[in-house]
């Protein structure tokens, strides 16, 4: 339990609900518990959907599972379906898929990570970073931007519709397509479908580039509340390469501690559990993960674009490279944690990402007609992915008959849980504690939320493990009757 | 083309036919399209689904079943007609299981691609969500019986074609569903084999392939680039060559 996470006596304090949050992807809300001279005494993020994938994918046959599982999301769907198909393909025996077949995956998660990351910052950040926090709530928005500063708006539009294009030629649709199957992929790349995006691929490249710069001037500018708003520390974990390199595709899981020491390295997809566990707390749907050898209360640890940027030795494309060079200088010899910073590392993901396609797109492989693979069967499988925000691990365990009896999603908003949790609190304590609470001031707790682009409907996914808490009350407000599961003692 | 073949009048236009077709037949060999779902023209007509009612000289009849005769008027498409279809196959979707954004046979499905023709948006009555467990126990078909529209294609053709009459229909209204002809009522104690014409004649996605699914990508399934009604006329003549 964390310093105002839960109040000493809550039934004396007043409370404010920011609900929904918004701008995000999925319905959570905030709840604040403040006493008579505005003091902060607790702040929760809480997520209120309620999903269940877990659960009702079991008993399915697996070659389901990619196309089920990914509509989790209409935003990231492309990462549960590739993390899904990555995890099947142990159990069909592919314990490589054929290089067509992970150009074309590839070219569908990076067409992915480049629409996500632009409309995360276009469409649902940059209002706040562009027009500032405490602007006109009724502008602050994509058509307030839109008015303000009708090339930015434009160019993120713009972006993202690459994105979406590169995810329809790979999966036949923008939104939950087909294209990933266990072993594979059922379609490669035309000569005329990598002529289109080769065709756009200059100007998205300039604008990604322009994206870079706005943002680092946006903290030059005020680097100070940029460095300091809601500014936690904590581990990182992320995968990165085999070669230690970026690598949202595949690789290996590695974290640091807040220092940025090795904490693991080289672990295997394999042997996530090893490392990493899950904790239930009574208030949230959303569980709470950490690395095993730091425990529960101090093992927790930030993912997504800026865990990722510092985790990897380099990025493989120059242009992003030298990008994430100069955000480190901003911080030398130390881990960045500031929450707002996330927003630069999105930047030059979104950067690499464009990069990444223009090589996919000049390798002829893409055009292969050898599409999927297979070998001995196995039982279980692990696919491991980096996801716009973040790790993202499917865990399969499929019987003899080819029907799934396990599932296991942690995804990256869960990871980020305690971290966005701590940031508010962070921004809480600096900006709320004994003010009157006014829309602007609570819009910065949101500023803090939408810095990790969660998405709060991909984060609640469990059933039967959420605590339950019901209470029976008189008209007075008396609780007559309190029944618990008590889900702070379960494990995750 | 002189054509001297007796006729019956279907929606205002004249249909010519060939003795012994039914109504449906020669109103697909005319290019009219009539929607339906359990009928193939490989089998006896069955007209269980009633989603081919037509109103024959005032009185409602499945077209699939009812032999054409000349000067019959045939009413085919009206509000009431239309409506009735459309509300028959909404009772189909709600009867069962049928999640089309995870199903393998999307863009394959009979019963999808009706809906679409109908202008089905919507369940529109409350989903039943039967229990109906997935029969998984034969190493080369998955029976998902979720999905099943009990049109009985693939009783007849088991029994009819490949002479082993796997599959039957068990129960009464409301309770009547797809069983096995095993005495474990599983598909794996059945003699059931990949080749049978009962594995290609299911509608919907009840009958499977395992290891099959989401092979055929979005763009080159049977219903992607065209609707039922003008493959079906397509086929109806494919029949007829």
């Amino acid at each position: 339990m964390t310093d105002l996470e839960k109040a000493a006596d809550p039934s004396k304090l007043r409370r404010i609900a920011i609900e929904p949050v918004s701008r995000v992807e999925g319905h959570g809300k905030v709840t604040i518990l403040l006493d008579d001279q505005n003091r902060v005494h607790q702040v929760r993020l809480h997520i209120v959907e309620f999903r269940g994938f877990e659960r009702f994918i079991q008993g399915r046959p697996y070659w389901e599972v990619p196309v089920m599982v990914q509509r989790l999301c209409g935003i990231c769907p492309v990462s549960h379906h590739l993390a899904a198909s990555k995890a099947l393909d142990r159990v069909v025996g592919a314990r490589r898929v054929t290089r067509t077949a992970e150009l074309v995956r590839r070219l569908m998660h990076y067409g992915q990570i480049l629409q996500s990351h632009a409309l995360h910052f276009y469409h649902l950040s940059s209002p706040d970073l562009l027009l500032g926090f405490e602007s006109e709530p009724e502008r602050r928005n994509v058509v307030g931007v839109l008015a303000a500063y009708p090339d930015i708006a434009r160019q993120g539009v713009m972006l993202r519709k690459f994105g979406q294009e590169a995810i329809r030629i790979t999966a036949g649709k923008r939104v939950h397509g087909t294209g990933s199957i266990p072993g594979g992929v059922n379609k490669s790349v035309s000569a005329s479908e990598r002529d289109e995006l080769a065709r756009a691929l200059p100007q998205v490249l300039e604008w990604a580039r322009l994206g870079v710069r706005m943002v680092a001037e946006l903290h030059a500018k005020n680097r100070d509340t940029y460095e300091r708003f809601g500014t936690v520390r904590s581990s990182l974990l992320s995968l990165v390469g085999r070669d230690g390199k970026l690598d949202l595709y595949d690789g290996v899981l590695r974290a640091r501690d807040a220092d940025g020491a090795i904490i693991f390295d080289g672990v295997e997809p394999d042997d996530y559990h090893a490392q990493l566990r899950e904790n239930v707390r009574s208030w949230s749907y959303m569980k709470f993960p950490f690395i095993r050898s730091r425990g529960a209360e101090t093992g927790w640890y930030k993912v997504g674009p800026l865990a990722r940027i510092q985790n990897c030795d380099a990025i493989g494309t120059p242009l992003a490279e030298t990008a994430r060079q100069e955000l480190m200088a901003t911080s030398p010899g130390a881990l960045i944690h500031a929450p707002l910073l996330f927003h630069w590392a999105r930047m030059i993901e979104l950067l690499h990402a464009a990069e990444v396609i223009g090589g996919l797109l000049d390798d002829p492989d893409l055009q292969g007609h050898d599409l999927t693979t297979s070998g001995p069967r196995a039982t279980s499988g692990v696919g491991i992915i980096e996801a716009p925000r973040g790790t993202l691990i499917h865990h399969y365990e499929v019987d003899s008959q080819d029907l799934v009896t396990m599932c296991n999603l942690i995804v990256s908003t869960t990871h980020n849980n305690q971290a966005m949790n701590e940031a508010i609190r962070q921004v809480a304590r600096e900006y709320l504690d004994g003010h009157e609470p006014t829309e602007g001031l609570l819009n910065h707790i949101e500023v803090a939320i939408r810095a990790f682009d969660p998405c709060l409907s991909c984060a609640t996914h469990a059933l039967g493990k959420m605590p339950l808490w019901v209470e029976i009350v008189d008209a007075r407000g008396d609780v007559l009757q309190r029944l618990t599961r008590d889900g702070e003692r379960s494990p995750g | 083309m002189n054509d001297d073949r007796p006729r019956f009048t279907l929606d205002d236009q004249e249909v010519a036919f060939t003795p012994g077709q039914t109504i449906l037949e020669a109103a697909l060999a005319a290019g009219t399209y009539v929607p339906t779902l359990c009928h193939h023209p490989e089998f006896a007509p069955h007209g269980s689904c009633k989603v081919c009612t037509v109103r024959v000289n005032g009185r409602t009849q499945s077209s699939c079943t009812t032999p054409a005769h000349p000067g019959d008027v045939v009413e085919l498409h009206s509000e009431e007609l239309d409506d009735l279809r459309k509300s028959l196959v909404q009772l189909l979707f709600t009867e069962g299981n049928h999640f089309c954004p995870s199903c393998e046979q999307s863009g394959n499905c009979q019963l999808q691609a009706v809906g679409y023709e109908l202008g089905v948006v919507s369940g529109h009555f409350n989903p039943l969500f039967p229990t109906r467990p997935v029969d998984a126990s034969h190493p080369d078909v998955l029976l998902d019986l979720n999905r099943c529209i009990l049109c009985e294609l693939c009783v007849r053709a088991s029994a009819q074609v490949d002479r082993k009459s796997v599959f039957a229909l068990s129960g009464r209204g409301i309770t009547k569903h797809l069983v096995v002809n095993a005495e474990s009522g599983r598909l794996g104690d059945t003699d059931l084999a990949v080749e049978d014409k009962a594995m290609s004649v299911c509608p919907v996605g009840v009958i499977l392939r395992k290891r099959r699914g989401f092979r055929v990508p979005i763009g080159e399934r049977k219903y992607d680039r065209r609707p039922i009604s003008e493959v079906a006329l397509d086929e109806a003549e494919g029949e007829r060559r």
